[in-house]
């Protein structure tokens, strides 16, 4: 069944509209469960950010043997380190060789 | 025993014989189309997962006798009019919606048997040369459904019939929509919530596309089902495609992940053209921090409010929502990893051969496809258009601290649309990342499009 024309610009406008409407109360709803949980809790955790510098006190760290200098270690024995990269350069499917990777902390 | 009679016979029964039978041509067509698509889901990496799937089960279906779907079964149950199993003629005249009557139900029989004279003889001669051919074998003994059910299809159709009823009954999009939900990060979104304007905004296409569709004389539920590919969210596409226009779910299908798959080509062009070099430099700041509980409760508020504003959109939000609880509760591991991975990809299995089975070709080759295909870059381009100028927008407002290139992300595309969006912006400035920062658009976009879904479907269906 064909839809008169008037009717379609209609529908078409109504429906940006709704579609408008409904994720500007959303985003009312959004803020203000941010206001709620911030005001509960100030744990924060980064979202969105660009890679974090390394923590300036450790910037002196000695570098592993065998990578070319750049592995910053943080209480990680360089045999877990060389562990740690075979496995990630294993998941990765890539050589090692290949890889350049940053610092390897022991998350406790 | 007579050999040469079986030999013949096996010929005419073959589905060699098929192509060279009425409109048999259209299916070599079809199955160069689907060699064509799988092509580009193999070798050029088009949305493989589905398109794969999509092609192979066109080239299924076209294959003359092959028996694994039944269009004209579906049409019945679409009509709800009478069907014969049979002989698989729908009783029903879609011209003048209304059901057959005897003579035209007659007639239509001998036109299937390849009957030239049906329509020219009296009803009771057509009556006997029905039975002459039930006699010889070449039409079967009529068995009319009054009325085709779910069970009538898994009783009498073929694989492909009983895979698509869960297309049809709106399942596999829903399932899928879970394991989106169990992927997605809805972080950034919750970081700066203002990314749900850039999620409305990029809806414009489906409108746009919409009232077009209706200009060149489409139906409108019709027209809703091809405006919705400018939503760039395919499950969505396949729901309301298949609960408002289900005879043109191949072509939106197979027009909606092809054309996901080109948004880098699509969506480019329109960032460079409508954006200044200095609005792609911008550097976006540090989202706030969004806690563990904001995250488990985000899912259960959305899924609350959006289905009481618009409760058409349940089954997509409400599945998109519980799938993305299951990832941050923290104690649904399990069912979180099978959302994402064993059930996402059973179901992309299902949908998609399941949906390519739809593309008969006596209903795929037509003017229509032509129109649904250019409509639907149409509305892709409306939607990039439509997420970059609120972006551009909002980096007026904000006093530059906005890229308007992370508006071309609220197409919901995810995350395609994002990174699109990051690699514009590292070719104006290479120090520029701005993938975490569309994320947030990019997932507006689906709940965009599933608001935009539950409207089209309330007010066409």
């Amino acid at each position: 069944m064909k839809m008169p024309i008037t009717d379609a610009a209609v529908t078409a406008v109504l429906g940006y509209a709704v579609v408008f409407f409904g994720l500007v109360l959303l985003m009312c709803v959004i803020l203000l469960m941010g206001k709620v949980m911030a005001s509960k809790s100030k744990a924060p955790a980064v979202v969105g950010a660009a890679p974090a510098p390394a923590p300036a006190g450790k910037a002196d760290l000695p570098a592993a043997p065998g990578s070319a200098g750049e592995v910053k270690l943080f209480d990680v024995p360089d045999k877990e380190a060389a562990m740690v990269m075979a496995i990630v350069a294993d998941k990765m499917g890539k050589p090692l060789n290949e890889l350049r990777f940053k610092s390897i902390k022991e998350v406790k | 025993m007579d050999i040469l009679g079986t030999l013949g016979g096996l010929v005419q029964d073959s589905g060699f014989a098929g192509f060279f039978a009425g409109g048999g041509w259209k299916n070599l067509i079809m199955i160069a189309v689907a060699c064509v698509l799988l092509y580009l889901g193999i070798h050029k990496k088009f949305e493989p997962l589905l398109l794969v799937g999509i092609a192979f089960g066109a080239l299924l279906t076209n294959i003359p006798g092959g028996g694994l779907y039944h269009m004209e079964m579906w049409d019945a149950y679409i009509y709800n009019a009478p069907y014969d199993a049979a002989n698989q003629i729908v009783l029903y005249n879609v011209e003048e919606d209304r059901v057959m009557t005897d003579e035209e139900y007659i007639n239509a029989l001998l036109a299937s048997a390849g009957h030239s004279e049906a329509g020219a003889m009296s009803m009771q001669e057509s009556v006997m040369v029905a039975l002459e051919l039930m006699e010889e074998g070449v039409l079967k003994e009529p068995e009319i459904l009054e009325k085709v059910t779910f069970t009538d299809i898994a009783h009498h159709g073929g694989l492909l019939d009983v895979l698509y009823i869960g297309v049809k009954a709106g399942i596999y999009p829903c399932l899928i929509f879970i394991g989106i939900g169990a992927m997605t990060d809805f972080g950034p979104l919750i970081a700066r919530p203002s990314s749900l304007l850039l999620g409305a905004a990029a809806q414009l296409g489906v409108f746009l596309a919409f009232f077009v569709a209706i200009l060149l004389g489409f139906s409108g539920p019709e027209a809703g089902s091809i405006g919705i590919i400018g939503g760039a969210d395919g499950p969505t596409a396949i729901l309301t495609t298949s609960l408002l226009a289900p005879h043109l779910l191949g072509p939106i299908a197979i027009a909606a992940y092809s054309y996901m798959a080109l948004i880098p080509m699509i969506q480019k062009p329109l960032m460079r053209a409508l954006t200044t070099e200095k609005e792609r430099k911008v550097k976006m700041e540090q989202a706030r921090a969004v806690s563990k509980t904001e995250k488990i409760v985000f899912p259960i508020v959305v899924a609350v409010f959006v289905i009481l504003l618009i409760p058409s959109t349940a089954p997509l939000i409400g599945c998109l929502m519980f799938g993305n609880l299951l990832k941050e509760t923290g104690v649904t591991d399990r069912l979180s990893d099978t959302a994402q991975n064993a059930l996402m990809n059973i179901v992309t299995l299902f949908l998609g051969i399941s949906v390519g089975a739809t593309t008969v070709a006596s209903r795929f080759l037509s003017l229509e496809t032509i129109k649904i295909v250019v409509l639907g870059v149409i509305a892709f381009m409306c939607s990039t258009i439509g997420g970059l100028l609120i972006g551009k927008l909002m980096y007026k407002l904000s006093g530059g601290k906005i890229n308007p290139l992370i508006g071309s992300a609220g197409v919901s595309a995810v995350p395609m649309a994002a990174r699109v969006s990051q690699d514009v912006g590292r070719e104006a400035d290479p120090n520029n990342f701005l993938l975490m920062h569309a994320m947030g658009p990019n997932v507006a976009g689906v709940i965009g499009s599933a608001i935009a879904a539950g409207f089209l479907i309330k007010v066409l269906g």
